[in-house]
């Protein structure tokens, strides 16, 4: 693998590993349920690396210290919007931290166009740069054609 | 030997230290005091308390004779106190080594300006280290008392916000310096960085000594090294940076290149630490000002860290620095090709890390260090790494740290892209086993060798550099060792 195939985006702890099974996912609600982590589901179908808010798929999971109960949650919002972008974000509240602790990508629609590098020449030398999802000319819920 | 007072005091004439008041025992140091500690060899025929004195009031007001215009100030509460001063396990007779005095020493926070390194140091180092009837001299540690600490900026971004910023959570972040380290023009040196971006990288470097020279001016560094970071990142949605060298030769130059790093549009600027402290506070402020990282690279501190006897230990700067507001600093590998015991290090990260820092002698951390929410400032780690050390490196150097690697990246067999993508895969394999428990640190060749099993780059890495550790002896180690408290 030298290039990065497909254009999959590579955010997230865990993009440059073949996409995580259930069990794998699962060990790492166990590590942030053990590290009192709160875990909150999120998805989107913008992909720009500035786009910080995904829309949360329910409030983060403060009281559900269950892993096989997050799980289904993950599984529902799969279900729910299967071909958009899905991650588990986990949040640490101690102080100092007070910020996610972890965040790794569960899904990914099946096709990923990528991003185009818009350049517009102003003063001197300079470049001014844009980075452009494909997908985003087109409207919410309209980007990627999955049912 | 007691304090003298009164005309006794103020004869002219060359007293003892120990009987200007500036040592005394019984001094209980309060919590806004500033507190240094330092290793002492004293010349043959001098009492260490008396070298302890003349540290401490040489430090503070004192001269070589006695003043009568001392007695125009409040000088009891100027005069730094020497309290304690123990021998150094495992130096004087029947040892290797002569005589080492650990001397702790108060200072009144009045003695200081607020918010200014530069006097901090001036005062503390500006004057001791010269001393004739000191044979050698170590600043070993400080305790900076909370009241002070809150007169400094800190540093301007901090581990949290910078995570925040690039969208990366969970594991170390990644980076390499461009080699070769002079020589390579604007544009091929922008290829480097597009390379090792693009293969997985988060950030790449200018090093220390890269700041504009006739092989390369800075300005066309900048506009290719931002062509390839903004390139990086349409190719891989993920947030990149390079910090751009902003080290010059005058401030106002620091601060031009400075300013067209924010109009290109960099997240991260760098800093040499030989452009001095002054400088480095300033542009911890700019940095602030203008949503900016900034990354100080160490230069020159071992010409005067290394060696146990003399000089200043690296903890101290990093307390320094993290006053003055920077948000990384290079701190230490432990398995790569810079001196580094792996307890001193963690020594050092836990100064960068902490909100509250313990005291642990082991970690050559002597005192209690409550960080009064300074932020935090990101450890880095650079210097002959690689990534068949993955699991060495996750263990000894946790999460919160830059793992850098330049030959690393740059020298792989099948190319920098390869070289980036090894590093990443061994990277995000580590932290996933480290999650589900495993016992890493013992299972760590395993793990690669799996992952290499999938990922071609990742095994000519592990193959190309299977060989090589960097095992010498470090000059600077810890003095004691963990006490096993007795079960009662």
């Amino acid at each position: 693998m030298m290039t990065n195939h497909g254009n999959r985006i590579t955010q997230g702890q865990f993009s440059f590993l073949p996409d995580l099974t259930d069990a794998q996912i699962t060990a790492q609600i166990e590590y942030a349920l053990k590290n009192n982590f709160a875990i909150s589901v999120e998805y989107t179908d913008d992909p720009h690396p500035r786009n910080t808010y995904w829309e949360m798929f329910g409030m983060p999971m403060f009281d559900l210290k269950d892993a096989a109960g997050i799980m289904m949650e993950i599984n529902n919002c799969r279900k729910t919007f299967p071909g958009y972008y899905i991650r588990v974000t986990a949040f640490n509240s101690v102080r100092g931290v007070e910020s996610p602790a972890m965040s790794y990508i569960v899904n990914r629609p099946k096709n990923e166009p990528g991003f185009m590098l818009q350049r517009t020449e102003i003063r001197g030398r300079q470049v001014q740069y844009t980075t452009r999802a494909y997908v985003t000319d087109k409207p919410a819920g309209e980007r990627y054609h999955e049912t | 030997m007691n304090e003298l007072s009164g005309k006794e005091r103020y004869k002219s004439g060359v007293i003892p230290y120990k009987q200007m008041g500036y040592w005394d025992a019984d001094y209980v140091p309060k919590d806004t005091d500033v507190i240094a500690l330092f290793r002492i060899t004293p010349q043959p025929g001098v009492d260490h308390e008396e070298a302890a004195a003349a540290v401490a009031g040489e430090s503070s007001t004192a001269t070589w004779t006695v003043v009568w215009t001392d007695r125009l100030t409040a000088c009891e509460l100027y005069r730094a106190k020497a309290y304690r001063s123990e021998l150094v396990p495992n130096t004087g007779p029947g040892t290797k080594t002569e005589a080492q005095y650990f001397a702790y020493i108060a200072y009144d926070m009045d003695l200081f300006e607020p918010g200014s390194i530069a006097n901090l140091t001036a005062s503390i180092i500006g004057n001791v280290f010269g001393f004739k009837a000191v044979k050698a001299l170590r600043l070993e540690d400080m305790r900076i008392p909370v009241a002070y600490l809150k007169t400094f900026q800190g540093p301007a971004t901090g581990v949290i916000v910078e995570r925040e910023r690039l969208d990366k959570f969970g594991r170390p972040l990644l980076g390499a310096t461009t080699k070769p380290k002079l020589g390579l023009s604007g544009r091929n040196y922008g290829r480097v960085v597009y390379e090792a971006l693009k293969g997985g990288l988060d950030f790449v470097k200018d090093d220390e000594n890269i700041n504009s020279q006739p092989f390369m001016h800075w300005r066309d560094r900048f506009l290719y090294c931002m062509e390839g970071v903004n390139k990086a990142q349409a190719e891989t949605g993920e947030v990149k940076g390079h910090y751009l060298n902003v080290t010059a030769g005058t401030m106002e130059e620091m601060y031009e290149r400075a300013e067209f790093a924010k109009e290109l549009g960099s997240v991260i600027i760098m800093i040499d630490l030989v452009i001095g402290y002054t400088a480095i506070q300033s542009m911890a402020k700019w940095a602030r000002k203008n949503d900016m990282i900034l990354h100080l690279h160490r230069a020159g501190n071992s010409t005067y860290s290394r060696q146990k006897n003399h000089g200043m230990n690296f903890r101290v700067i990093c307390k320094w620095m993290r006053m003055a507001g920077v948000d990384h600093i290079h701190a230490g590998t432990v398995v790569g090709k810079l001196e580094g015991d792996p307890l001193m290090i963690r020594g050092f990260y836990d100064t960068l890390l902490d909100t509250h820092t313990e005291q642990k002698l082991e970690q050559g951390l002597f005192f209690e260090q409550d960080w009064a929410s300074l932020n935090k400032v990101m450890p880095v780690a650079s210097g002959g790494i690689h990534a068949g050390q993955m699991h060495q490196l996750v263990h000894y150097l946790g999460e919160d740290v830059v793992l850098q690697f330049g030959g690393g990246t740059i020298g792989h067999p099948m190319g920098i892209q390869a070289g980036a993508i090894a590093n990443r895969v061994a990277l995000e394999t580590m932290i996933m086993a480290r999650n589900e428990g495993r016992d890493y640190m013992r299972e760590g060749p395993q793990i690669l060798e799996d992952a290499a099993k999938w990922c071609s780059p990742l095994k000519a890495a592990l193959e190309t550099w299977k060989d090589i550790t960097f095992n010498y002896d470090s000059t600077d180690t810890a003095d004691f060792v963990p006490v096993a408290t007795p079960a009662i």
